[in-house]
């Protein structure tokens, strides 16, 4: 049941998104066979599929993080931004530095920077009772304004006319995997940041579920009053819970910066935070959840393209109202509780046949 | 600094300070019945384009207000039987609809105008340049009444305030909370199809560009009281008429230049500030955000 329900959830939004297709005059089958289709194709399908989904698993796994603790991040999109930021700084200072110093040193400048971001809004919580949801929120038009401002006034070269930063030093680069596997194309931007995703996966379920902070943090989500009574000091914990989350979405910098574009962009996230969030309720915020939901969305993402290009009047802005539909029909779970534990019953007993 | 407030600024500032005054006068009505609502910002764009996209296809703008007023309101309901009927977190169900209105308007135009993400042009008569602004400052005292001089306003904050004690008075819980939210769906509607219809003269993509949350800080800003909250939108909506006006750089009396970015972001600090009680405090409605669960 608790598996099963992700999938009714999609299913459902699948066949919301087809209505809209039919409506505009459209096929919904071709719709979607191109949508899904095209992004399992080798190896430029599912290259770009796999490269697409790094920075949703990392913002998956970091709503998750918070959500398990009883809050809601939404702040991943300013964390992220931030996060990046910092990498190219990083890159492009330290540059002199040999690879083996220099690409660990950016990934804690993103971690940091990110976990630093979220920690914020923690620590405002913790302190003054403000809730999370509105400080994050402010936090990541903050975070889109100081990049901005950083990049335009002090890491532009100068006369470049596109707003992004000088390009990072060759040292800090992350290896692409065309450069490891002979036969994949090395313009595909799939690059070790994937792997990171993969182990940072692993890391929070062994956090979670197997250190006593993991247990702390998931107690206080359960029920903040018997955490505090058992002697978990949840100001603590809410402080880490955000800082935990905003370093798990500054790993998005990691993809962006040494792996894919090697500069700071501004503008760059398409929504990875937001999408973050409908990555951990889809994924149902356990990791393995969260890479097959994240996979899922990009897979929409990279399917969104020939669907622009090949259908009479669908364009790639269904992608994103399945998005939506999906979040929509997860948060509200109880709309499809009644009817599916209702049919189960219903088998159960035999009167569905009868 | 004396140069800065001309006629001009201040012109600026009342139409830039319209559509927060709207949504935010929306966002009242929802958090006041205790739903948190974030999804002001898809709520606007909804009003936004379906302003835009039927006033070109009838002809009149009024039309088109109107239906803009509905698509919001349709919205809105979304939010408030997903939030309400079936208790789903309100921040979330807020978040996916802010998602659904970045995709759906394109989605929209590309069957109907051919277009990726705009409304074709309109002409200078069809648009309404006054009367939104008109009916903005018109309904913050309106508001202010509905609140606190009718048993309606009434009953709206006591299901935000306490909903146990006013469901136990005899109060439909659900009932208010639905009128709450529908009512935000309208006039942040309003407030989306005056950027569309009374600003430009088309629909593009994003158009609210962070609007709705600039609304959201406006009323926090403002305690979640309407007079308050009409002082937020106005200092608001000066700062972005400033930074327009400037284009790039604020150069103080004192020669320093401050770059637009950090005038952007007074709003939001601000809001943070508020919210932790560093400049007098601001408490939200007591229930807001918490399904209400009734007892049997």
């Amino acid at each position: 049941m608790k598996l099963l329900f992700p999938l009714v959830a999609v299913a459902a939004a699948f066949v919301v998104g087809g209505v809209f297709v039919l409506l505009i005059g459209d096929d919904p089958i071709e719709t979607y066979r191109l949508l899904i289709g095209s992004a399992l194709w080798w190896p430029d399908g599912i290259g770009y599929t796999l490269f697409l989904a790094t920075p949703l698993i990392f913002t998956g796994l970091a709503v998750s993080v918070a959500f398990r603790a009883g809050l809601l991040n939404i702040g991943a999109e300013g964390q992220l931004y931030v996060a990046a930021f910092a990498t190219a700084w990083t890159g492009i200072v330290f540059g002199h530095l040999p690879a083996a110093v220099l690409v660990p040193l950016c990934c804690v400048a993103a971690v940091g920077a990110g976990a630093i971001w979220g920690a914020i809004p923690g620590l405002l919580k913790a302190r003054f009772g403000s809730h999370e949801v509105i400080n994050t929120i402010m936090m990541n038009f903050i975070a889109v304004a100081l990049a901005s401002y950083f990049t335009q006034y002090h890491y532009r070269v100068p006369g470049d006319a596109i707003m992004q930063t000088a390009p990072i030093s060759a040292n800090a680069y992350l290896p692409r995997l065309g450069q490891a596997m002979p036969g994949f194309p090395e313009r595909i931007p799939l690059n070790a940041s994937f792997v990171l995703a993969l182990l940072a996966c692993g890391a929070v379920y062994v956090f979670l579920w197997r250190t006593k902070w993991g247990y702390e943090l998931r107690a206080m989500g359960s029920n903040p009053t018997a955490a505090e009574y058992g002697g978990i000091s949840v100001r603590r914990q809410i402080v880490l819970a955000m800082a935990i989350s905003g370093g798990l979405a500054g790993m998005v910098g990691i993809n962006e910066v040494l792996g894919y574009r090697h500069r700071y962009y501004d503008g760059f996230s398409d929504n990875y935070g937001f999408t973050g969030i409908a990555v951990a309720l889809l994924g149902r915020n356990h990791p393995v959840g969260v890479i097959l939901a994240a996979l899922l969305f990009a897979i929409l993402t990279r399917g969104g393209i020939p669907v622009d290009a090949f259908t009479q009047h669908v364009t790639k802005d269904i992608v994103q109202i399945l998005q939506a539909t999906i979040i929509l029909f997860v948060a509200a779970e109880a709309f499809f509780r009644t009817p599916l534990t209702r049919l189960r019953e219903g088998l159960r007993r035999g009167r569905l046949n009868g | 600094m004396a140069e800065l407030f001309t006629i001009s600024l201040i012109w600026s500032t009342i139409r830039l300070s319209t559509p927060l005054i709207l949504a935010a006068l929306g966002g009242l009505f929802s958090e006041r019945s205790g739903v948190i609502n974030i999804a002001l910002e898809g709520m606007m764009l909804a009003g936004a384009f379906t302003g835009a996209a039927v006033t070109y296809a009838t002809g009149s703008p009024w039309i088109g207000l109107l239906a803009a007023i509905a698509a919001g309101v349709c919205i809105a309901l979304i939010h408030a039987v997903a939030s309400i009927r079936y208790k789903a977190d309100q921040v979330v169900v807020g978040t996916a609809i802010n998602i659904l209105m970045l995709g759906l308007p394109g989605f929209l135009s590309g069957a109907f105008f051919l277009s990726s993400g705009s409304t074709p042009q309109l002409p200078i008569e069809q648009l309404i340049p006054r009367a939104p602004i008109v009916m903005a400052f018109a309904f913050v005292p309106l508001t202010w009444y509905v609140l606190y001089r009718t048993p309606f306003g009434l009953r709206l904050r006591a299901v935000g305030e306490n909903p146990e004690a006013a469901d136990a008075a005899g109060i439909d819980v659900a009932k208010m909370r639905y009128s709450g939210v529908l009512l935000s769906g309208a006039l942040a509607a309003i407030g989306g199809a005056y950027l569309s219809i009374g600003q430009a003269s088309l629909f593009t993509r994003n158009m609210t560009s962070g609007r709705g949350f600039i609304a959201l800080a406006a009323l926090i800003f403002g305690k979640w009281r309407p007079v308050e909250t009409l002082l937020a939108c106005l200092f608001f909506g000066f700062t972005e008429a400033v930074t327009i006006q400037m284009q790039g750089v604020v150069t103080l009396p004192s020669g320093e230049a401050i770059p637009v970015h950090f005038i952007q972001m007074v709003p939001y600090v601000l809001t943070m500030v508020v919210l932790a009680g560093f400049i007098g405090h601001s408490r939200p409605p007591r229930a807001l955000g918490r399904a209400y669960e009734k007892e049997r």
